[in-house]
């Protein structure tokens, strides 16, 4: 593909307004509304799962009525109802998918939309993808090529057929159903998403993705993926997300699990753009995920890198348990916000392990009347001698209306540690902008000038191609919010 | 090129500029100097296009054009350039990035497709050296962390990059050294031919032994109130302003 096909998809995939607003009419298999034990045996036989796998989203589902929501984040929302929301949608599909031929053409058509070619030929150079479409996965490309190298990459529901035991072994091990309420939730209801493993010693030969795309009304989506890297191997993986424009509010609520034996590495970025909701702060996804890795084994590495410019409420902590000696866990955050977007994101670096590292850089930037707040835990338990940890903090504000908050939670435990937090707050100035004006950058320009100079360290950590797009979002989010 | 006639601006309701005429040809030289709260800077800021004053009276033409009617962008874009007392730092972007994104906005104001990157490249290379810059300077975030020569240097090499019709330079000279006076000064001697026009704002002389003007125009009160050739700034140097003054209230 030549450099301008490729920066034409990324063009249409990141367009100008929020372009992804629209709906694809197409026959659906759903669940009724509400939740009860029911609706969960509906789900497992509609997956046609096997009996422990039930009796895991049942357990999950009986501790779920036991809880509370939380109510200790920086943001207000409506109590959801739970009875208003379909928790289980696909599209009508009679035949297994033996390949991307018997796919609905109206879905292949809504990816093409979304500038994510499911056709091999002409996808992304060296992608793989899994698209997931309401609540199930649609299509994983290059999986021969993967099976080569022993890479498995699939959807977790077929995983649950095709790999039991591990499936069996991990699902659970790093955030269990017991781990908070939208975790719970998820583990009741789940669907799909997306599954991963790497063996011993392979290198991952390509950039694994996932596309999430919420399309039926009043559903919510429930993904959960979960991903091993045995000893000594690597793995990159993407998820980018758009749901369309809806007055109401759709729940989003993954659980992802990542998994790092011994010097094993795992790199997790995302590019989150669910629908915000409009400029009065109508509609919008509310984006309640738990995102934790383990590294499990000596000199593992787990790197989160977010950028989060969609929903009308983010709320997550993609964290690292650094059990391993000698592991190392990072997160690098953009969290962009504007007109009445809430977004309360940060991590937990949970140290362990002897002589583990962790780094945090996180970049928030709020416009408009949103509010945007950081929270992170470094937690260095007794026996992590010679641990490590850098917190760098940064918000930008642009208007007067705006906010900007941080909560570091920081629990030390060890006499040895070293732990560091930076904090800084900039407001972008007149002054900067005018600057820009002067050498015939427009203002739009100048700002996304500005923002991506500000989320450089960030940015840089991004695969090339969802770099460029991330850029473009970044853009695209703010516009307008400088009169 | 430059036609500025009975140019009346405020800020915050207070008037600075009382009435300004001044007629630059193309490839003159011109120096405004006069005492602190002049009108020095507002003149600059207002040519410039800065949202904090408003224009109350008079007339700017460039090249035919309504000045005061078009955004600072496309004023950038039709050739004004301001080199600013105070350049702005820019965390996290370089000045390579800038002056790209600066040249190909100009560049598709006019009509023309984006440059090259390996063309870009070659011609920040060649002013580079003209310029006498350091390298490290252009892959540096855009003024962060620069000394004050630094940034002034950079402001020169950002013009010779943009290659503007007319440079106005607002109090380039302060807080330079000497070295980085001439550095500074000698940059924007080899900017300077038959098209091109330079509006040099200073409060001292010095500077216009550097950069020799072909006319000095006095600034007091928001007015020019005396005008002359290079003779006349070295007669600022010696006297001072105070006389100017006198000379100002005696005629009033």
């Amino acid at each position: 593909m030549s450099e301008k096909e490729k920066v034409d998809i990324i063009d249409q995939v990141v367009g100008q307004d929020y372009k992804y607003g629209f709906t694809t009419q197409i026959e659906m298999d759903t669940a009724p509304k509400g939740l009860s034990e029911d609706i969960i045996r509906f789900i497992s036989a509609k997956k046609q799962e096997p009996e422990w796998m039930l009796e895991w989203r049942l357990k999950a589902y009986r501790h779920w009525l036991t809880l509370e929501p939380p109510t200790w984040q920086n943001f207000t929302y409506p109590a959801i109802n739970y009875d208003e929301i379909i928790f289980y949608a696909a599209p009508k599909e009679k035949i297994k998918l033996d390949s991307l031929d018997q796919v609905d053409p109206e879905l292949l058509k809504t990816f093409e939309k979304l500038g994510i070619s499911l056709s091999e030929q002409k996808r992304l150079t060296g992608v793989a993808v899994d698209a997931v479409f309401d609540s199930v996965s649609i299509a994983t490309t290059f999986k021969d090529q993967l099976k080569e190298k022993g890479v498995i990459f699939c959807a977790i529901s077929e995983a649950v057929h095709e790999h039991p035991d591990l499936v069996k072994k991990y699902l659970g091990s790093v955030v269990p159903h017991t781990d908070n309420y939208y975790a719970a939730l998820n583990a009741a209801v789940f669907s799909d998403g997306s599954f991963v493993y790497i063996p011993k010693g392979v290198r991952c030969p390509m950039e694994l993705s996932t596309y999430f795309r919420i399309n039926a009304e009043n559903t919510g989506q429930f993904e959960r993926t979960l991903i091993i890297a045995d000893d000594e191997s690597y793995v990159s993986y993407l998820e980018g997300c758009t749901a369309p424009m809806r007055d109401e509010n759709q729940l989003h609520a993954a659980v992802v699990e990542l998994i790092a034996h011994e010097r094993a590495e795992i790199k997790y970025s995302t590019v989150q753009n669910w629908y915000p909701g409009d400029k009065e702060g109508k509609g919008g996804i509310y984006n309640f995920v738990t995102k934790r890795g383990i590294c499990e084994g000596v000199y593992a590495k787990i790197s989160w890198t977010q950028v989060e410019t969609g929903s009308a409420i983010t709320w997550k902590y993609p964290s690292c348990i650094l059990k391993g000696d000698h592991s190392s866990g990072e997160f690098f955050s953009v969290a962009v916000t504007n007109n009445y977007q809430q977004a309360d994101t940060g991590t937990k670096m949970i140290h362990i392990g002897k002589n583990t590292k962790s780094r945090v850089i996180s970049k928030g930037i709020s416009a408009g009347h949103s509010h945007n707040s950081y929270r992170g835990l470094v937690k260095v338990n007794k026996k992590a001698t010679q641990a490590r940890n850098y917190t760098q903090c940064d918000s930008m504000l642009i208007g007067e209306r705006c906010g900007a908050h941080t909560f570091p939670y920081l629990e030390i435990n060890n006499k040895t540690a070293t732990v560091e937090h930076e904090a800084s707050t900039s407001k972008i100035g007149e002054d900067q902008i005018f600057y820009c004006n002067q050498r015939g950058i427009g203002t739009e320009e100048a700002i996304s000038l500005i923002v991506n100079g500000f989320c450089k360290e960030v940015l840089n950590q991004l695969p090339m191609e969802f770099a460029v797009e991330a850029q473009k979002l970044l853009s695209v989010s703010l516009e307008g919010s400088v009169g | 090129m430059l036609e500025i006639k009975d140019l009346k601006a405020e800020i915050d309701g207070k008037a600075i500029l009382n009435g300004i005429n001044l007629m630059i040809n193309p490839g003159e030289v011109h120096a405004i100097m006069g005492p602190n709260g002049a009108g020095k800077s507002t003149l600059s800021s207002v040519l410039a296009g800065r949202a904090d004053y408003q224009v109350t009276g008079g007339t700017v033409t460039f090249e035919g054009k309504d000045l005061l009617e078009l955004s600072p962008e496309d004023r950038a874009r039709e050739g004004i350039f301001l080199a600013f007392q105070y350049p702005v730092e820019i965390p996290g972007v370089s000045t390579t990035n800038f002056l790209k994104t600066a040249v190909n906005e100009k560049r598709k104001y006019k009509g023309l497709e984006p440059m090259e990157a390996t063309a870009f490249l070659k011609m920040m290379r060649e002013k580079m050296e003209l310029m006498e810059m350091d390298k490290s300077l252009t892959s540096r975030s855009l003024n962060e962390g620069f000394s004050g020569g630094e940034k002034k240097r950079n402001e020169v090499f950002q013009m010779a990059m943009l290659e503007p019709r007319m440079c106005i330079m607002d109090e380039t000279d302060s807080g330079l050294d000497i070295d980085a006076l001439r550095l500074v000064s000698n940059g924007v001697n080899r900017l300077r031919d038959k098209e091109r026009s330079f509006l040099v704002i200073t409060h001292y002389q010095r500077l216009l032994d550097y950069i020799v003007p072909d006319f000095v125009h006095v600034l007091y009160k928001g007015r020019i109130v005396k005008s002359g050739d290079a003779s006349l700034a070295r007669e600022l140097e010696e006297k001072g302003y105070d006389w100017i003054k006198t000379e100002v209230e005696a005629n009033a």
